[in-house]
């Protein structure tokens, strides 16, 4: 049975006076003990997907299944197998960390949770806050708490939509072993990021949202595999010619160009020459999961297509990665 | 699902959202009780001589009623309205979307700690004006079977205004020009045989003049129309926007998109 299953999943809303498809026709399915990356830029439609399998908005049309069962028509079972992780910073400010944990653990049915409480205090390193207000703890505290509901009642499947969206590298760290420890001892992770070295270090499988359609999904090697194993990068306060700026990943001063084999690097460098562009601190270096990202996402690359018994049927055509 | 076990699901809802009035009961019980007293106090030191509306009964003991459900009915209104307006707009509303209740156990819960809250309410200003009118309760199961319904029905009104608004200033036009006009105009300070026919006409109109109606007779034996009457008005209309509430978390009306 698959931890997590989406069969043909649309999503329709009114939006200033006309359709807007949020999701056009999403399948696919989550292996248990998968730690599976969903991926997109804002807007393709990776919330509006999690707030379906958590039963915070419902599909037009399609089916959505935790550990086999049905999101809608059977939705207790469902959500008490799922514990999601809001992207939004929210917090009940009239009780303390402590009581918002028992709270949470009571609407599971678990009243006698303590011990599990102690341990995801300890874990997320919230015991000296146990006893405060909501309101006094800082964004990153509220963060952890965040976290800690969700795994109040020990799902055994973890939904985290964006989770260190704003938060500071030790938190990351501590949030990142923590889950990391859980998803080897079984539980399943589904995890939303931007940011792709995070994708890139944890998840065995990463699917590709843009514009409501599945563009890519496949093991993070085989995504890895299928664009250029090096990238080409520099410094330069120039303007890049036209031709190398369409395939150019720039992040300040610094530039990333694919480089298949040794002529596209002398065309590259051919160009920039004769453009005059002066460059600085030149190296080759291996591609990440930021350029597979970047060449689906602008239409380069077409994903490979996944080994056979990786995707269900339903899924066999993603959509394509050729907008 | 079972009463049963949707009366089990709503205790731990029911338990945060009584926790939750209860830690600013200052605020949600206290603030109230004092307002009801200085009705008490203004009305009655102004009226005391000059209306009698029950034989044998002087108008400070006649308000002591009125007062005692209007005061229930306001905040078991306030306590599911704005207990859900405040997890809407601050968005903590969906640590209880993401857990496994039922339609049944959020509106138990809802209307139950509203209804606490409005028997805590309504019980200390009971209390309060023993202090100014002899307490006086000749039949008490009425007074108990309406101030009972009242908070269930306030209750379930708060929950549809809560979750019909979007804004904090919808919801206090809800309050501002629906509840608390019904409740003014219900007979809380007069008897309706006071009013002008039409005006006695409207105000069999309104539901909460037959709770008020069927309250009062618990504390003096005597009513404006028959509590029987009042019962069956007060009970049909209950069930009808209980209905109506569940109907609404059922499909997720403005929760669940």
């Amino acid at each position: 049975m698959n931890a997590v299953s989406f069969q043909q999943v649309t999503k329709t809303f009114p939006s200033g006076g006309r359709e807007v498809r949020a999701l056009k026709g999403v399948s696919f399915d989550i292996e248990p003990g998968e730690f599976f990356g969903l991926l997109g830029p804002n807007g393709a439609g990776k919330t509006t997907l999690i707030s379906i399998l958590a039963g915070l908005s419902r599909a037009t049309t399609g089916r959505v299944q935790v550990q086999g069962h049905d999101v809608v028509t059977d939705y207790a079972a469902a959500r008490r197998a799922l514990g999601v992780v809001p992207q939004e910073l929210v917090f009940d400010p009239f009780f303390s960390v402590r009581e918002t944990l028992r709270i949470q653990s009571a609407y599971f049915g678990l009243r006698r949770n303590d011990d599990w409480v102690d341990e995801l205090l300890a874990n997320l390193g919230l015991s000296d806050k146990a006893d405060a207000n909501m309101r006094q703890l800082s964004g990153g505290m509220k963060r952890r708490v965040l976290v800690a509901q969700a795994l109040v009642h020990r799902p055994p499947v973890i939904v985290l939509d964006e989770p260190t969206a704003g938060v500071d590298v030790e938190l990351r760290q501590t949030l990142w072993q923590f889950i990391a420890r859980l998803n080897k001892a079984g539980h399943t992770v589904l995890l939303t990021t931007h940011y792709l070295e995070e994708a890139e270090a944890l998840c065995h499988r990463i699917g590709m949202l843009k514009q409501g359609e599945l563009v890519a999904l496949d093991r993070t090697s085989a995504l890895l595999a299928g664009t250029a194993s090096t990238m080409l990068r520099f410094k330069t306060d120039a303007a890049l010619p036209p031709e190398l700026a369409a395939r150019a990943r720039v992040t300040g001063r610094i530039v990333q160009l694919p480089a298949h084999d040794a002529a596209e690097v002398e065309q590259t460098l051919a160009a920039l020459r004769l453009s005059g562009c002066a460059i600085e601190d030149l190296e080759m270096g291996r591609a990440d999961l930021e350029d597979v990202f970047l060449a689906i996402m602008q239409g380069r690359l077409t994903p490979p297509p996944p080994p056979p018994g990786v995707m269900p049927a339903a899924s066999a055509h993603p959509a394509g990665g050729t907008p | 699902m079972s009463l049963l076990s949707s009366l089990q699901g709503a205790r731990p809802l029911f338990t945060k959202e009584v926790l939750r009035f209860w830690k600013v009961s200052f605020q949600t019980v206290g603030a109230p009780v004092l307002t009801a007293v200085l009705y008490l106090l203004i009305f009655g030191h102004v009226l005391e001589d000059h209306v009698q509306v029950y034989k044998g009964v002087g108008y400070t003991q006649f308000l002591v009623p009125g007062l005692v459900m209007m005061s229930l009915l306001q905040n078991a209104f306030a306590n599911s309205s704005s207990s859900l307006i405040q997890s809407k707009i601050t968005g903590n509303l969906v640590f209880v979307l993401l857990t496994p209740l039922s339609h049944r156990a959020w509106f138990l819960a809802y209307v139950g700690a509203s209804l606490v809250r409005g028997l805590m309410v309504g019980a200390g200003v009971w209390l309060a004006t023993t202090w100014f009118a002899p307490p006086q309760m000749v039949e008490p199961l009425w007074a108990l079977v309406f101030g009972l319904l009242g908070g269930c029905l306030l209750g379930s009104l708060g929950l549809i205004a809560g979750l019909w608004a979007d804004k904090f200033d919808q919801m206090a036009a809800f309050q501002n020009f629906v509840i608390l006009p019904m409740t003014f105009l219900s007979g809380v300070f007069y008897s309706v045989h006071s009013l002008p026919s039409f005006w006695h006409g409207v105000s069999r109109l309104n539901p909460f003049f037959y709770l008020i109606d069927g309250f009062r007779r618990g504390f003096f034996g005597q009513s404006d129309v028959s509590p029987w009457l009042s019962l069956g008005v007060v009970a049909s209309v209950t069930v009808a926007v209980s209905a109506l509430a569940l109907h609404l978390l059922r499909t997720g009306y403005k929760i669940r998109h």
